[in-house]
């Protein structure tokens, strides 16, 4: 869109265009839709502003009038909706079945507006179009109210990540102007918003086909204060939402084009990086720095979120496409279990138990649905239950992955929370996915509240509090692990506490004995106390032969899912017998002890442990250290968000 | 830190570029030696820089090209030691076809149309880069970024894949193969702009300088070789003109000017009042023309 009316003389200065140039330069973008049911006049609106923004040329306004009057709708009069629709099928049939984009700007701001579908079956074109939209501007036919696709679109937009709308009560002139209309549907979409995570609506009356309020407010309808339709859009502040993520570049191709140059390049999805920042690679975790950083044909020493650059590490590290590189000290998670949101956008319904490729930006995986939880009635908004998702529906929906991402929540990045659905055998997208959460850390758990608790007391302790539950024969190295991991963990400012078996048989459970009973009791009251330490912000842990595993369900149990680490601390007999540190196993054999782990009573090896260490093949350093990386990659280590 | 809108559409080609080296097996850039090839050009460049193209460049030739476009072609193609690969349809030399004796619809379709997907079909490719924007021309407009065709390439636009964010679904069936668009968010002004910050070469026809012209139904035809046939009452002129777009020259309009640099071509196309396309015969023939002629493979 090229001809600027404050730039009609013919004559300027080189210097004039060159301010002129910086000036185009520095603007900025914003991406907005127009959506809304069918007829709410969505392509005459952008025909309109496309016209008053005096932004198109004279061959494109010749041929517009003369199409106008051989297929228009509009008599005599421009028919704006030509403008945009630009399939044969749609000016024929005078729909809009894909979504069109068009460029126009103002004196502040470039826009690229996403003209999207009304009807119901295009529902998937409008998603499109709303996918990479700042803003929306909802069209509502002033004749008729909210319809099932005013709800849709709403709920899309809403669902899509889109904080600002505008609802344009359009068709105004065919109501006489009338106020009490504009209240009426405004407060008919105040109660349904109630529902919605929209940042900021703003209602507007307008008439496209006539131009009120669209580049100035509209003398026709005096009793409406606020701004016209373009200096509102000219005013949305899209500035970036969430600036608190720290880097994040997940690796879409590595350069290698000899032997001596290896190059990661990506796109940056959030925060700055800068030569020599301590960074990691994940989900391998594998750590380095930056050495340098190309960004076009030029080495520069920093770069910012929105920027395609290529970064050299200092490290030979394992890295290759899909895999993220984040700043060391703000790292992402990473999970293979999600419950997300899908837009489902396929004829065959999606089926929970069938195995789909899913895209994200830099990686395709083999993805299943374990659990459709409910699909959402967007009428209403309420949950429904549900067996299937079927062509234009949204449900909410457990997902498993072939194997771990790192990702964020949809909520914190577009980039990085978002997945597309492929169907194996047709190779079409069948769907959109917006991750909520992981299924398996403590982030879906939201601790907002001011008060001091576990999370606050976690905070300060920059770490996430957790039990660790060492079992394993007697003699296979728990305490001796769990010793040398509380070294680690406190040379690293973490705070911990060790339950020892033997130790807290001294004090806390001296009255118990080795029945069935006492032995359950035992390890209630170890559980307890694990669960208020845990409370109190610390990373607990506890070693104990716990050879049954219905006592380590219990213990399991008495805390969070996702704060209970079970470690196997494996070892054979023999080789326990062999280190036989107290000298028990000798006892036992002699007899002197009965009920002895291993030797006359039996071990019940866990079958869903977190972590296995086996100490016949690593030492007790190595095993330390995998727990380490355990509790860094499921982000024990740093400060919840 | 915010990076302007430029550097935005720069990073999001860039992205584009990247995806379809690491997802597809056989791409291809296709060449057409105009300004938005040039850009283009630069942001693949860019994107694989320091490692050189990781795919061929094609330009499929009609033969009726302008000559100075061909220099150039030669002079781009050895500055960046690009695998440049020129394709002319033989079935079109065998039957002398022409712009001038077969009129414009049949020279498009055989040596243009029918060229790429010989070439296309000969070198096994199957993605394609093109330099197509939005704002040209409404049927663009609605095209998605990954843009696929059948075997026989043809595009059906009533059921193209959602593209979600910036995320593409590359997989595709063997024979089917998909265009991409690496410019589909660029406006004319974006890519002058883009060409003055970054200093990036164009064919000298695009400045003005005195040329041999004939006016024909109104339109300014530059007499670029002896093929060209006068007809009764035309008469060669030597004007200062240029070229706002670029392809077979008896098909391509040239407009008055006196625009010899960068800056003097920018501050014309500002107070332009007439439509880039305007200049290319192909469109004017009816409103779904680009469509129709997509659909049957056209780039």
């Amino acid at each position: 869109m090229a001809a600027t009316d404050q730039y009609e003389k013919k004559q300027q200065s080189s210097a004039e265009l060159d301010s002129y140039v910086e000036a185009q330069e520095n603007k900025s973008l914003l991406r907005f839709i127009t959506c809304g049911s069918v007829d709410d006049g969505k392509s005459t609106l952008i025909g309109r502003l496309l016209y008053d923004s005096k932004l198109l040329y004279e061959d494109q306004v010749e041929s517009l009038k003369a199409e106008s009057k051989r297929i228009g709708t509009q008599g005599d009069e421009i028919d704006f909706a030509l403008l945009v629709d630009g399939l044969a099928a749609e000016r024929e049939q005078g729909i809009t079945i894909d979504v069109a984009y068009r460029f126009f700007s103002t004196e502040h701001r470039k826009y690229i507006v996403a003209d999207t579908p009304g009807h119901v079956q295009y529902t998937r074109n409008m998603a499109t179009g709303a996918s990479t939209a700042d803003a929306a501007v909802i069209l509502v036919d002033a004749r008729h109210g909210l319809q099932t696709q005013t709800y849709r679109h709403s709920f899309i937009v809403s669902l899509l990540g889109i904080k600002h709308v505008i609802i344009a009560i359009n068709k105004m002139d065919l109501v006489n102007y009338d106020e009490s209309v504009f209240n009426e549907i405004r407060a008919d979409y105040e109660t349904f918003s109630d529902k919605l995570a929209f940042k900021e609506i703003t209602y507007l009356p307008i008439s496209a086909l006539k131009g009120d309020n669209i580049t100035e407010s509209s003398t026709n309808m005096a009793w409406h204060k606020g701004a016209a339709l373009l200096p509102l859009l000219d005013k949305i502040d899209c500035a970036e939402e969430d600036l608190s993520l720290g880097f994040r570049m997940p690796v879409q191709l590595v350069n290698r084009p000899n032997l001596d140059f290896r190059g990661f390049c990506g796109t940056i999805s959030s925060g700055e990086v800068s030569v020599g920042d301590e960074v990691v690679v994940l989900p391998n975790i594998s750590a380095s720095k930056i050495s340098n950083i190309i960004c076009g044909r030029n080495n520069v020493s920093t770069a910012c979120a929105g920027e395609a650059i290529t970064l050299e590490l200092e490290d030979e590290v394992d890295c290759s496409r899909g895999n993220m590189i984040t700043a060391k000290n703000a790292r992402c998670e990473i999970s293979d279990q999600f419950q997300v949101n899908v837009i489902w956008m396929s004829e065959s319904p999606l089926l929970p138990g069938r195995s789909y490729f899913i895209k994200t930006g830099t990686q395709t995986l083999a993805g299943v649905f374990t659990a459709l939880k409910h699909k959402v009635n967007v009428n209403t908004l309420e949950n429904e239950p549900a067996s299937s998702l079927e062509l234009n529906e949204v449900g909410i929906v457990n997902l498993g992955l072939d194997k771990p991402i790192a990702y964020e929540v949809y909520d914190k990045s577009r980039d990085l929370g978002s997945f597309v659905i492929i169907d194996r055998i047709t190779n079409e997208t069948i769907g959109a996915g917006m991750i909520n959460f992981s299924l398996r850390r403590a982030g879906n758990i939201h601790w907002h509240t001011p008060d001091i608790d576990a999370a606050a007391r976690a905070l300060i302790k920059q770490q996430r509090p957790a039990a660790l539950w060492f079992t394993g024969l007697s003699g296979s190295g728990k305490s001796t692990v769990a010793n040398l991991l509380e070294k680690k963990l406190h040379a690293r400012g973490k705070h911990t506490y060790t339950l020892d078996g033997d130790n807290v048989r001294h004090g806390l459970t001296k009255d118990l004995g080795f029945t069935d009973a006492d032995r359950v009791e035992n390890i209630r009251r170890v559980g307890e106390v694990s669960k208020l330490m845990i409370d109190a912000g610390l990373l607990v842990l506890s070693a104990f032969i716990s050879p049954f595993r219905s006592e380590r369900q219990l213990a399991r149990e008495l805390l969070n899912a996702d704060q209970f680490i079970e470690i196997y601390v494996k070892a054979s007999v023999e080789t326990c017998e062999k280190r036989d540190p107290k000298g028990l196993y000798a006892k036992a054999r002699r007899g002197e002890i009965k009920h002895f782990t291993g030797i006359d009573s039996g071990y019940e090896e866990p079958a869903n442990a977190e972590l296995i260490l086996d100490t016949d093949k690593y030492s007790a350093e190595q095993c330390a250290e995998q727990i380490i990386v355990y509790l860094e990659q499921q982000g024990f280590l740093n400060a919840d968000d | 830190m915010n990076i302007s809108h430029l550097r935005r559409l720069e990073a999001e080609s860039i992205q584009i570029f990247r995806e379809v080296a690491a997802e597809c097996e056989n791409p291809v850039f296709l060449y057409s030696i105009g300004k938005d090839s040039s850009v283009m050009l630069e942001l693949a460049l860019k994107a694989f820089y320091p490692a050189p193209l990781p795919f061929p460049v094609l330009h499929v030739d009609t033969t009726w090209k302008f000559r100075e476009m061909i220099e150039f072609r030669e002079h781009v193609a050895q500055k960046y030691s690009l695998d440049m690969r020129v394709h002319i349809n033989p079935d079109g030399i065998e039957q002398n076809i022409g712009p001038i004796t077969h009129g414009s619809a049949v020279h498009t379709d055989v040596m243009k149309t029918q060229g790429l997907k010989q070439a296309l079909d000969y070198y096994q490719f199957d993605a394609a880069f093109g330099g197509a924007r939005r704002d040209e021309e409404k049927s663009r407009a609605k095209e998605r970024v990954f843009s696929f065709r059948t075997d026989k390439h043809s595009w059906d636009p009533k059921n193209q894949r959602p593209e979600l964010w910036s995320i593409y679904n590359t997989r595709i069936k063997k024979g089917e193969s998909i265009r991409v668009f690496p410019l589909s968010n660029w406006t004319e002004l974006d890519i002058w702009q883009y060409i003055k910050l970054e200093n990036i070469e164009l064919v000298s026809l695009y400045f003005a300088k005195k040329r041999p012209v004939v006016e024909r139904d109104g339109m300014l035809i530059m007499v670029d070789d002896e093929r060209f046939q006068l007809a009764d009452g035309e008469k060669v002129q030597n004007r200062k003109v240029r070229f706002r777009t670029l392809g077979c020259y008896p098909l391509t309009a040239a407009i008055d000017s006196d625009a010899e640099d960068l800056n003097s071509v920018i501050q014309e196309m500002l107070v332009a009042r007439t439509s880039e396309r305007e200049g290319r015969l192909i469109d004017t023939d009816s409103s779904a023309s680009m469509e129709k002629k997509k659909q049957e493979g056209y780039f």
